[in-house]
Protein backbone atom coordinates (compact mmCIF):
# COMPACT_ATOMS: atom_id res chain seq x y z
CA UNK A 1 0.00 0.00 0.00
CA UNK A 2 1.30 2.93 -0.90
CA UNK A 3 -0.72 6.48 -0.13
CA UNK A 4 0.16 8.35 -2.99
CA UNK A 5 -1.08 7.09 -6.28
CA UNK A 6 2.15 7.25 -9.04
CA UNK A 7 0.82 5.72 -11.94
CA UNK A 8 4.08 6.90 -14.28
CA UNK A 9 6.82 5.70 -11.75
CA UNK A 10 5.42 2.03 -11.52
CA UNK A 11 7.70 -0.44 -12.15
CA UNK A 12 4.62 -2.67 -13.16
CA UNK A 13 5.00 -2.29 -17.33
CA UNK A 14 2.62 -5.25 -17.91
CA UNK A 15 1.07 -5.23 -14.60
CA UNK A 16 -1.31 -8.39 -14.23
CA UNK A 17 1.43 -10.82 -15.95
CA UNK A 18 4.81 -10.41 -14.34
CA UNK A 19 7.48 -12.80 -14.32
CA UNK A 20 6.85 -16.22 -12.29
CA UNK A 21 9.90 -15.77 -10.27
CA UNK A 22 8.57 -12.11 -8.77
CA UNK A 23 9.20 -11.25 -5.22
CA UNK A 24 5.79 -9.47 -3.21
CA UNK A 25 7.67 -6.79 -3.71
CA UNK A 26 7.61 -6.58 -7.23
CA UNK A 27 3.70 -7.03 -7.20
CA UNK A 28 2.34 -4.81 -9.31
CA UNK A 29 0.55 -1.65 -8.41
CA UNK A 30 -3.54 -0.62 -8.67
CA UNK A 31 -5.36 2.45 -8.07
CA UNK A 32 -8.03 1.51 -6.17
CA UNK A 33 -11.56 3.86 -7.05
CA UNK A 34 -14.56 3.11 -4.14
CA UNK A 35 -18.14 4.35 -4.43
CA UNK A 36 -19.16 5.32 -1.23
CA UNK A 37 -23.15 4.69 -1.89
CA UNK A 38 -25.39 4.30 -4.64
CA UNK A 39 -25.57 7.08 -7.15
CA UNK A 40 -22.52 8.40 -6.68
CA UNK A 41 -19.30 8.04 -8.44
CA UNK A 42 -16.74 5.96 -7.96
CA UNK A 43 -13.88 8.15 -6.22
CA UNK A 44 -9.87 7.55 -6.18
CA UNK A 45 -9.49 6.08 -2.66
CA UNK A 46 -5.14 4.92 -3.04
CA UNK A 47 -3.49 2.44 -4.16
CA UNK A 48 -1.86 -0.98 -3.01
CA UNK A 49 -0.14 -3.86 -4.35
CA UNK A 50 -1.26 -7.22 -5.17
CA UNK A 51 -0.29 -10.28 -7.95
CA UNK A 52 -3.60 -10.55 -10.09
CA UNK A 53 -6.74 -8.50 -10.14
CA UNK A 54 -8.81 -10.57 -8.22
CA UNK A 55 -6.14 -10.55 -5.08
CA UNK A 56 -6.01 -6.56 -5.73
CA UNK A 57 -10.02 -5.91 -5.09
CA UNK A 58 -9.64 -8.57 -2.39
CA UNK A 59 -6.83 -6.32 -0.70
CA UNK A 60 -8.89 -3.18 -1.90
CA UNK A 61 -11.75 -4.09 0.51
CA UNK A 62 -9.58 -5.22 3.81
CA UNK A 63 -7.61 -1.88 3.20
CA UNK A 64 -10.07 0.89 2.15
CA UNK A 65 -13.87 -0.41 3.04
CA UNK A 66 -13.17 -2.19 6.57
CA UNK A 67 -14.96 0.89 8.17
CA UNK A 68 -18.24 0.70 5.50
CA UNK A 69 -16.76 3.17 3.16
CA UNK A 70 -18.18 1.66 0.00
CA UNK A 71 -20.52 -0.45 -1.75
CA UNK A 72 -18.61 -1.13 -4.75
CA UNK A 73 -15.15 -1.39 -5.95
CA UNK A 74 -12.48 -0.81 -8.90
CA UNK A 75 -9.13 -1.77 -9.14
CA UNK A 76 -7.46 -0.58 -12.13
CA UNK A 77 -3.68 -1.19 -12.86
CA UNK A 78 -1.19 1.97 -12.16
CA UNK A 79 0.68 0.99 -15.93
CA UNK A 80 -2.58 1.69 -17.76
CA UNK A 81 -3.13 5.04 -16.22
CA UNK A 82 -1.86 7.52 -18.90
CA UNK A 83 -1.41 10.47 -16.38
CA UNK A 84 -0.59 14.78 -17.47
CA UNK A 85 2.92 15.68 -17.14
CA UNK A 86 3.82 18.20 -14.62
CA UNK A 87 6.28 19.42 -17.54
CA UNK A 88 2.85 20.43 -19.40
CA UNK A 89 0.83 22.01 -16.67
CA UNK A 90 1.51 25.35 -17.57
CA UNK A 91 0.53 24.51 -21.43
CA UNK A 92 -2.42 22.25 -19.96
CA UNK A 93 -4.27 24.05 -17.40
CA UNK A 94 -3.03 27.91 -17.35
CA UNK A 95 -4.66 29.08 -20.31
CA UNK A 96 -8.02 28.50 -18.41
CA UNK A 97 -7.10 30.48 -15.34
CA UNK A 98 -7.91 34.28 -16.80
CA UNK A 99 -11.40 33.27 -18.31
CA UNK A 100 -13.37 33.63 -15.82
CA UNK A 101 -16.42 33.70 -18.61
CA UNK A 102 -16.31 30.57 -18.36
CA UNK A 103 -17.75 30.17 -15.26
CA UNK A 104 -21.07 30.53 -14.65
CA UNK A 105 -20.71 33.22 -11.95
CA UNK A 106 -22.85 35.89 -14.42
CA UNK A 107 -26.35 34.00 -13.81
CA UNK A 108 -28.93 34.87 -11.06
CA UNK A 109 -29.67 31.87 -9.58
CA UNK A 110 -33.72 31.04 -9.15
CA UNK A 111 -34.16 30.34 -5.20
CA UNK A 112 -34.84 27.01 -4.76
CA UNK A 113 -32.56 25.72 -7.10
CA UNK A 114 -29.65 24.11 -5.10
CA UNK A 115 -26.98 21.99 -6.62
CA UNK A 116 -26.00 24.30 -9.74
CA UNK B 1 -11.26 -21.82 38.70
CA UNK B 2 -15.05 -23.04 37.85
CA UNK B 3 -17.09 -26.01 37.03
CA UNK B 4 -17.21 -27.16 33.95
CA UNK B 5 -19.19 -25.19 31.15
CA UNK B 6 -21.85 -27.14 29.71
CA UNK B 7 -22.57 -24.51 26.66
CA UNK B 8 -21.68 -24.91 23.63
CA UNK B 9 -20.82 -21.27 23.04
CA UNK B 10 -17.12 -22.02 25.34
CA UNK B 11 -15.75 -24.59 22.70
CA UNK B 12 -16.73 -22.52 19.45
CA UNK B 13 -15.30 -18.94 21.09
CA UNK B 14 -11.66 -21.01 22.11
CA UNK B 15 -11.95 -21.76 18.61
CA UNK B 16 -12.20 -18.13 17.74
CA UNK B 17 -10.14 -16.75 20.32
CA UNK B 18 -7.41 -18.97 19.46
CA UNK B 19 -6.67 -18.63 15.98
CA UNK B 20 -7.27 -15.32 16.59
CA UNK B 21 -4.61 -14.93 18.82
CA UNK B 22 -2.75 -17.04 16.16
CA UNK B 23 -3.27 -15.02 12.91
CA UNK B 24 -2.57 -11.97 15.30
CA UNK B 25 1.30 -12.92 15.39
CA UNK B 26 1.50 -12.01 12.12
CA UNK B 27 1.38 -8.78 12.63
CA UNK B 28 4.84 -7.25 11.67
CA UNK B 29 5.42 -10.54 9.83
CA UNK B 30 3.27 -11.04 7.20
CA UNK B 31 4.92 -11.44 3.60
CA UNK B 32 3.57 -7.65 2.21
CA UNK B 33 1.43 -5.11 4.04
CA UNK B 34 -1.25 -5.83 2.12
CA UNK B 35 -1.68 -9.33 3.18
CA UNK B 36 -0.62 -8.53 7.05
CA UNK B 37 -3.74 -6.18 7.34
CA UNK B 38 -6.07 -9.25 5.42
CA UNK B 39 -5.02 -11.64 8.50
CA UNK B 40 -5.51 -8.72 10.58
CA UNK B 41 -9.16 -8.36 9.76
CA UNK B 42 -9.76 -11.80 9.86
CA UNK B 43 -8.08 -12.34 13.19
CA UNK B 44 -10.60 -9.07 14.54
CA UNK B 45 -13.17 -10.99 13.09
CA UNK B 46 -12.82 -14.11 14.88
CA UNK B 47 -12.16 -11.98 18.66
CA UNK B 48 -15.47 -10.54 17.49
CA UNK B 49 -16.67 -14.04 17.67
CA UNK B 50 -15.13 -14.79 20.28
CA UNK B 51 -16.30 -12.01 22.57
CA UNK B 52 -19.95 -12.75 21.97
CA UNK B 53 -19.32 -16.78 22.22
CA UNK B 54 -17.65 -16.53 25.47
CA UNK B 55 -19.72 -13.42 27.19
CA UNK B 56 -22.81 -16.80 26.45
CA UNK B 57 -20.60 -18.84 28.37
CA UNK B 58 -19.75 -16.80 31.42
CA UNK B 59 -16.99 -13.78 31.74
CA UNK B 60 -14.98 -13.46 28.31
CA UNK B 61 -11.92 -11.57 30.05
CA UNK B 62 -11.90 -14.86 32.93
CA UNK B 63 -12.47 -17.35 30.39
CA UNK B 64 -9.48 -15.96 27.91
CA UNK B 65 -6.94 -14.98 30.42
CA UNK B 66 -7.53 -16.82 33.78
CA UNK B 67 -8.08 -20.31 32.37
CA UNK B 68 -4.93 -23.10 32.66
CA UNK B 69 -4.23 -24.71 29.13
CA UNK B 70 -6.72 -27.72 30.25
CA UNK B 71 -9.65 -26.05 30.50
CA UNK B 72 -9.91 -24.63 26.96
CA UNK B 73 -12.06 -26.72 24.66
CA UNK B 74 -10.66 -25.28 21.17
CA UNK B 75 -9.84 -27.89 18.44
CA UNK B 76 -6.00 -28.64 17.98
CA UNK B 77 -5.98 -27.49 14.80
CA UNK B 78 -6.65 -23.88 15.37
CA UNK B 79 -3.69 -23.58 18.15
CA UNK B 80 -0.95 -25.28 15.29
CA UNK B 81 1.70 -22.64 14.95
CA UNK B 82 1.69 -20.44 11.82
CA UNK B 83 4.81 -22.17 10.22
CA UNK B 84 5.24 -20.57 6.94
CA UNK B 85 2.48 -18.67 5.08
CA UNK B 86 1.14 -21.60 3.22
CA UNK B 87 0.62 -23.76 6.84
CA UNK B 88 -1.01 -20.04 7.87
CA UNK B 89 -3.56 -20.65 4.22
CA UNK B 90 -3.93 -24.39 5.53
CA UNK B 91 -5.27 -24.13 8.50
CA UNK B 92 -7.38 -21.46 7.61
CA UNK B 93 -8.61 -23.48 4.51
CA UNK B 94 -9.75 -26.41 6.68
CA UNK B 95 -11.41 -24.15 9.34
CA UNK B 96 -13.12 -21.79 7.70
CA UNK B 97 -14.66 -24.08 5.41
CA UNK B 98 -15.78 -26.45 8.29
CA UNK B 99 -16.63 -22.85 10.59
CA UNK B 100 -18.89 -21.69 7.42
CA UNK B 101 -20.93 -25.03 7.77
CA UNK B 102 -21.21 -24.68 10.99
CA UNK B 103 -22.25 -21.53 11.36
CA UNK B 104 -24.84 -21.60 8.37
CA UNK B 105 -26.12 -24.59 9.98
CA UNK B 106 -26.67 -22.64 13.43
CA UNK B 107 -28.07 -19.40 11.89
CA UNK B 108 -30.68 -21.66 10.35
CA UNK B 109 -31.26 -22.78 13.92
CA UNK B 110 -33.39 -21.16 17.68
CA UNK B 111 -30.41 -22.30 19.62
CA UNK B 112 -28.86 -19.09 21.78
CA UNK B 113 -25.82 -18.92 19.02
CA UNK B 114 -28.47 -18.27 16.07
CA UNK B 115 -27.95 -14.62 16.03
CA UNK B 116 -24.40 -14.82 16.08
CA UNK B 117 -24.35 -17.29 13.79
CA UNK B 118 -25.87 -15.43 11.46
CA UNK B 119 -24.05 -12.29 11.28
CA UNK B 120 -20.37 -14.03 11.56
CA UNK B 121 -21.26 -16.39 8.52
CA UNK B 122 -20.67 -13.61 5.83
CA UNK B 123 -17.42 -13.04 8.11
CA UNK B 124 -16.25 -16.40 7.56
CA UNK B 125 -17.43 -16.78 4.23
CA UNK B 126 -15.28 -14.45 3.14
CA UNK B 127 -12.23 -15.90 5.03
CA UNK B 128 -12.86 -19.14 3.21
CA UNK B 129 -12.58 -17.32 -0.08
CA UNK B 130 -9.15 -15.34 1.04
CA UNK B 131 -7.78 -19.23 1.87
CA UNK B 132 -8.97 -20.19 -1.07
CA UNK B 133 -7.71 -18.23 -3.40
CA UNK B 134 -4.14 -18.31 -1.68
CA UNK B 135 -4.54 -21.76 -1.50
CA UNK B 136 -4.83 -21.71 -6.06
CA UNK B 137 -1.98 -19.47 -6.28
CA UNK B 138 0.38 -21.29 -3.99
CA UNK B 139 -0.62 -24.61 -5.45
CA UNK B 140 -0.69 -23.42 -9.27
CA UNK B 141 1.95 -21.06 -8.37
CA UNK B 142 6.15 -21.66 -8.69
CA UNK B 143 7.54 -25.21 -7.69
CA UNK B 144 8.37 -23.48 -4.40
CA UNK B 145 5.23 -22.53 -3.44
CA UNK B 146 3.54 -25.41 -4.93
CA UNK B 147 6.02 -27.66 -2.39
CA UNK B 148 5.04 -25.68 0.74
CA UNK B 149 1.33 -25.41 -0.02
CA UNK B 150 1.36 -29.60 -0.34
CA UNK B 151 3.29 -29.52 2.57
CA UNK B 152 1.48 -27.54 4.54
CA UNK B 153 -1.97 -29.27 3.82
CA UNK B 154 -0.32 -32.45 4.50
CA UNK B 155 1.21 -31.51 7.76
CA UNK B 156 -2.36 -30.22 9.13
CA UNK B 157 -4.54 -33.30 7.80
CA UNK B 158 -4.18 -35.45 11.00
CA UNK B 159 -6.09 -32.34 12.76
CA UNK B 160 -8.96 -32.08 10.80
CA UNK B 161 -10.78 -34.90 11.60
CA UNK B 162 -11.40 -33.61 15.72
CA UNK B 163 -13.83 -30.56 13.53
CA UNK B 164 -16.32 -33.34 13.25
CA UNK B 165 -16.70 -35.05 16.31
CA UNK B 166 -19.66 -34.06 17.68
CA UNK B 167 -20.03 -30.41 20.34
CA UNK B 168 -21.51 -31.52 23.68
CA UNK B 169 -24.93 -29.53 23.75
CA UNK B 170 -25.23 -29.69 19.21
CA UNK B 171 -25.21 -33.34 18.92
CA UNK B 172 -28.34 -33.12 16.98
CA UNK B 173 -26.78 -31.21 14.18
CA UNK B 174 -25.22 -32.98 11.12
CA UNK B 175 -21.86 -34.09 11.82
CA UNK B 176 -21.22 -36.43 8.74
CA UNK B 177 -22.75 -34.45 6.62
CA UNK B 178 -20.71 -31.18 8.01
CA UNK B 179 -18.18 -34.02 7.40
CA UNK B 180 -19.12 -34.68 3.49
CA UNK B 181 -19.74 -31.62 2.24
CA UNK B 182 -16.40 -30.53 3.93
CA UNK B 183 -14.57 -33.33 2.19
CA UNK B 184 -16.28 -32.31 -1.29
CA UNK B 185 -15.31 -28.21 -1.10
CA UNK B 186 -11.59 -28.87 0.57
CA UNK B 187 -11.16 -31.64 -2.50
CA UNK B 188 -12.57 -28.78 -5.24
CA UNK B 189 -10.26 -26.14 -4.51
CA UNK B 190 -6.99 -28.40 -3.55
CA UNK B 191 -7.47 -30.02 -7.16
CA UNK B 192 -8.12 -26.89 -8.46
CA UNK B 193 -4.91 -25.87 -7.09
CA UNK B 194 -2.97 -28.49 -9.19
CA UNK B 195 -2.68 -29.90 -5.43
CA UNK B 196 -3.90 -33.43 -3.63
CA UNK B 197 -5.92 -33.88 -1.19
CA UNK B 198 -3.59 -35.45 1.76
CA UNK B 199 -3.44 -39.10 2.86
CA UNK B 200 -3.64 -40.79 6.00
CA UNK B 201 -6.30 -41.18 8.98
CA UNK B 202 -7.42 -37.35 9.90
CA UNK B 203 -7.79 -38.27 13.23
CA UNK B 204 -5.61 -40.29 15.56
CA UNK B 205 -5.33 -41.67 19.02
CA UNK B 206 -3.99 -37.69 20.30
CA UNK B 207 -6.49 -36.09 17.87
CA UNK B 208 -9.93 -37.33 17.93
CA UNK B 209 -11.26 -34.77 19.84
CA UNK B 210 -8.71 -34.38 22.56
CA UNK B 211 -8.77 -30.35 22.55
CA UNK B 212 -12.39 -30.60 22.73
CA UNK B 213 -11.24 -32.60 26.13
CA UNK B 214 -8.71 -30.29 26.61
CA UNK B 215 -5.85 -31.86 26.08
CA UNK B 216 -3.95 -29.79 23.71
CA UNK B 217 -0.47 -29.75 21.84
CA UNK B 218 2.90 -28.47 22.97
CA UNK B 219 2.74 -25.16 21.23
CA UNK B 220 -0.14 -24.39 22.71
CA UNK B 221 1.39 -23.45 26.65
CA UNK B 222 3.51 -20.80 24.69
CA UNK B 223 0.29 -19.66 23.09
CA UNK B 224 -1.38 -19.07 26.13
CA UNK B 225 1.56 -18.04 28.34
CA UNK B 226 2.22 -14.79 25.93
CA UNK B 227 -1.68 -14.08 25.74
CA UNK B 228 -2.24 -14.23 29.29
CA UNK B 229 0.68 -12.65 30.87
CA UNK B 230 -0.57 -9.19 30.63
CA UNK B 231 -3.16 -9.82 32.17
CA UNK B 232 -2.38 -11.85 34.95
CA UNK B 233 0.69 -9.51 35.67
CA UNK B 234 -1.44 -6.54 35.74
CA UNK B 235 -4.98 -8.19 36.74
CA UNK B 236 -7.85 -5.44 35.59
CA UNK B 237 -5.38 -2.89 34.05
CA UNK B 238 -7.14 -0.90 31.68
CA UNK B 239 -6.45 1.28 29.27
Amino acid sequence: MTTTPRPAESRASGAPAEAADARPTDWPLWEVFVRSRRGLSHTHAGSLHAPDAEMALRNARDLYTRRSEGVSLWVVPSAQITASSPDEKDAFFEPAGDKPYRHPTFYEIPEGVHHL
Amino acid sequence: MRDTVTTPALPLGDDALILSHRLGEWAGHAPVLEEEVALANIALDLLGQARVLLSLAGDEDELAYLREEREFRNLQLVEQPNGDFAHTIARQLYFSTFQELLFEQLASGDTELAPLAGKAVKEVAYHRDHAAQWTLRLGDGTDESHTRMQRALDALWRFTGEMFEPVAGLEALPWATFHDVWTTRITATVEQATLRLPEGPQRGAWTAGAGRQGLHTEPFGRLLAEMQHLHRSHPGATW
